[in-house]
């Protein structure tokens, strides 16, 4: 089984979010990239697919040189070899159509990313994959067993799981569940040096659209300070919330 | 030309998105002086869409769709969207409309904004704003495409009421058997419990409960309140409540009018998560918790303590406003 791994190359989760150039651009300034923590657990499901199952795995980004040590983790971490399309991501049809195309170069089985980034939250890219390469997708996916061609997936809906049957080719959407966070792996000093030979290709962007652009960022209104109410004064509480928010 | 709406329902009845979906799509086709048409999927009583605006329903009646399929969801869309001449298609933000959107995208060569909060600001270009960074900032994003699709997030626009025909006709789209690689095989759901997706009010607990036994207070303020339930990061981590529960930057976001949380210190990314909540309640023994700073009322105590009372006096209310 041929695995690529979708890689977003985000602000760690504890950044402070400030904007540039009129707020048109993210300040990256000070800011520790990562691997979008909903990628990174596709990943850990991908190594053990490679572990137990021999399968390949591979990595793709779509972004500028500045992501490639996002790339480097994930080979450090296991992955066997990367591709960096060479391009900004930034409208998710556009970045799904760059990646379309490198599943369809690769012969890829089975594509793994995460349900969002956790920058722009977008949530579009994995099913616009699925649809462009004809790929039967899972999204919110939490578990996934392949035998063979047949898969057996779990997603998180709204109160609830559903599981279905599907079948390779297939593209999933993972989050939290699909492993435990206490399985994610942090590279060791051996994997490190290892991730320094192995290939990194980067590949030029295929030409499309931006079907749409991020124009200006605001930042949310500054709140105003708590009201404290007294442990002893439930009463007000519950005044608060009925006369002044109106919410119960 | 008129504005496409898919108007969710589940065992028939419409969602409360639903009725959001469409007052948004109401506003939109206000903007563009055009009229609403919902899609509604395997749904009992279309009439109730007329409230809130729609003017026409494509009544889809069909055994294939009795499961969620994302591809034979969108493939209904998007014929219901040509037969329409639909240029704006909204949908809710609810795991199933996500999923569908994406794929509707690709069908129509649309342009998609997702987590979108407010109506469009123009419509030439076409704007929106949307929320990203996980709720710590806004964006403005321009849809480029001369088909768009709209994604709504939940409780933002709001229900806004209207009056429109809801005429309702049948319509059936042609659905391929290529369409269904994705079989559903069995379906695990709490059934007769608000969803943290659909709630008003979400009460949430973290470590400072100590221990997943003492989460039965927490169920019953969340009874007493109509609310979901909910838990932080490290408390799903630690096995003590399901992942589905878990709320935050990783988990699922929550967009409710009321939000309480129950020993969460206030972690920047569980902060994130639950940012969109209207109201934030926060009930902690630290008068230092970060929480505090993102709280519109707090209480500082012990859990054991407060949460206890908070029951009690909020059974009282109930019975006096009942």
């Amino acid at each position: 089984m041929k695995i690529l791994v979708c890689i977003s190359h985000v602000p760690d989760t504890t950044s402070k979010i400030n904007f540039t150039e009129g707020d048109t651009k993210f300040d990256t300034n000070g800011v520790q990239f990562v691997i979008n923590p909903n990628d990174e657990f596709g990943l850990t499901r991908a190594m053990w697919f490679k572990e137990k199952q021999g399968a390949s795995v591979d990595v793709v980004n779509v972004g500028g040189a500045e992501t490639e040590p996002t790339l480097r983790k994930a080979l450090a971490i296991g992955a066997d070899k990367a591709i960096r399309v060479n391009a900004e991501a930034t409208d998710g049809f556009f970045v799904a159509k760059q990646l379309a195309a490198v599943v369809k170069d690769g012969g890829y089985d089975l594509v793994i990313a995460g349900r969002e980034s956790i920058d722009y939250n977008g949530g579009m890219v994995p099913g616009m994959l699925a649809e462009l390469t004809s790929a039967n997708f899972i999204n919110n996916c939490i578990s996934l067993e392949v035998e063979g061609t047949a898969a057996t997936a779990m997603r998180e809906i709204d109160g609830g799981k559903e599981t279905s049957k599907t079948a390779l080719p297939l593209v999933i959407a993972g989050q939290k569940g699909l492993v435990e966070e206490s399985d994610l792996r942090i590279p060791n000093m051996r994997g490190i040096m290892m991730a320094r030979k192995k290939p990194l290709t980067v590949i030029d962007a295929i030409d499309t659209a931006q079907e749409t652009s991020a124009v200006k960022f605001e930042k949310p209104a500054p709140k105003g300070a708590v009201k404290l109410v007294d442990a002893g004064n439930i009463d007000e509480l519950i005044d608060l919330l009925h006369n002044e928010a109106k919410v119960i | 030309m008129s504005v496409l709406v898919y108007t969710e329902s589940d065992q028939g009845k419409f969602k409360k998105a639903a009725f959001e979906v469409a007052s948004y799509a109401k506003e939109v086709a206000n903007q563009l002086g055009t009229t609403v048409t919902a899609v509604a999927i395997n749904a009992d009583n279309t009439a109730e869409l007329g409230n809130y605006g729609v003017d026409k329903v494509l009544n889809v009646s069909a055994d294939a769709l009795k499961d969620f399929n994302a591809k034979a969801y969108a493939a209904t869309l998007h014929q219901a969207a040509a037969n329409e001449d639909a240029k704006v298609v909204i949908v809710s933000s609810s795991a199933d409309s996500k999923t569908l959107a994406p794929i509707l995208a690709v069908n129509l060569e649309a342009g998609y904004a997702s987590n979108v909060v407010a109506a469009p600001t123009s419509t030439s270009p076409f704007t929106v704003k949307r929320t990203a960074f996980t709720n710590k900032a806004f964006n403005m994003t321009e849809i480029n495409s001369d088909v768009k699709v709209v994604g709504v997030s939940n409780n933002a626009f709001g229900l806004v009421e209207n009056s429109g025909a809801a005429a309702a006709e049948a319509f059936a789209p042609n659905l391929d058997d290529s369409l269904f690689g994705v079989k559903v095989d069995s379906v695990d759901k709490v059934t007769g419990k608000v969803t943290i997706a659909d709630a008003d009010v979400v009460v949430s607990a973290g470590r400072g409960l100590k221990g997943p036994e003492n989460w039965g207070m927490v169920e019953e303020l969340a009874d007493v309140l109509g609310a979901a339930t909910a838990c932080s990061k490290p408390v799903s981590d630690l096995g003590w409540r399901p992942h589905g529960e878990h709320v935050g930057q990783t988990g699922k976001p929550v967009a409710s009018n009321l939000y309480i949380a129950i020993g969460i210190s206030g972690a920047i990314q569980h902060l994130a998560g639950i940012n969109a909540s209207k109201v934030k309640v926060v009930i902690n023994t630290d008068p230092e918790a970060p929480f505090f700073k993102a709280a519109d009322y707090g209480v500082v105590g012990d859990a054991f303590e407060v949460v206890p009372q908070l029951i009690e006096k909020l059974k009282e209310f109930k019975a006096n406003n009942a």
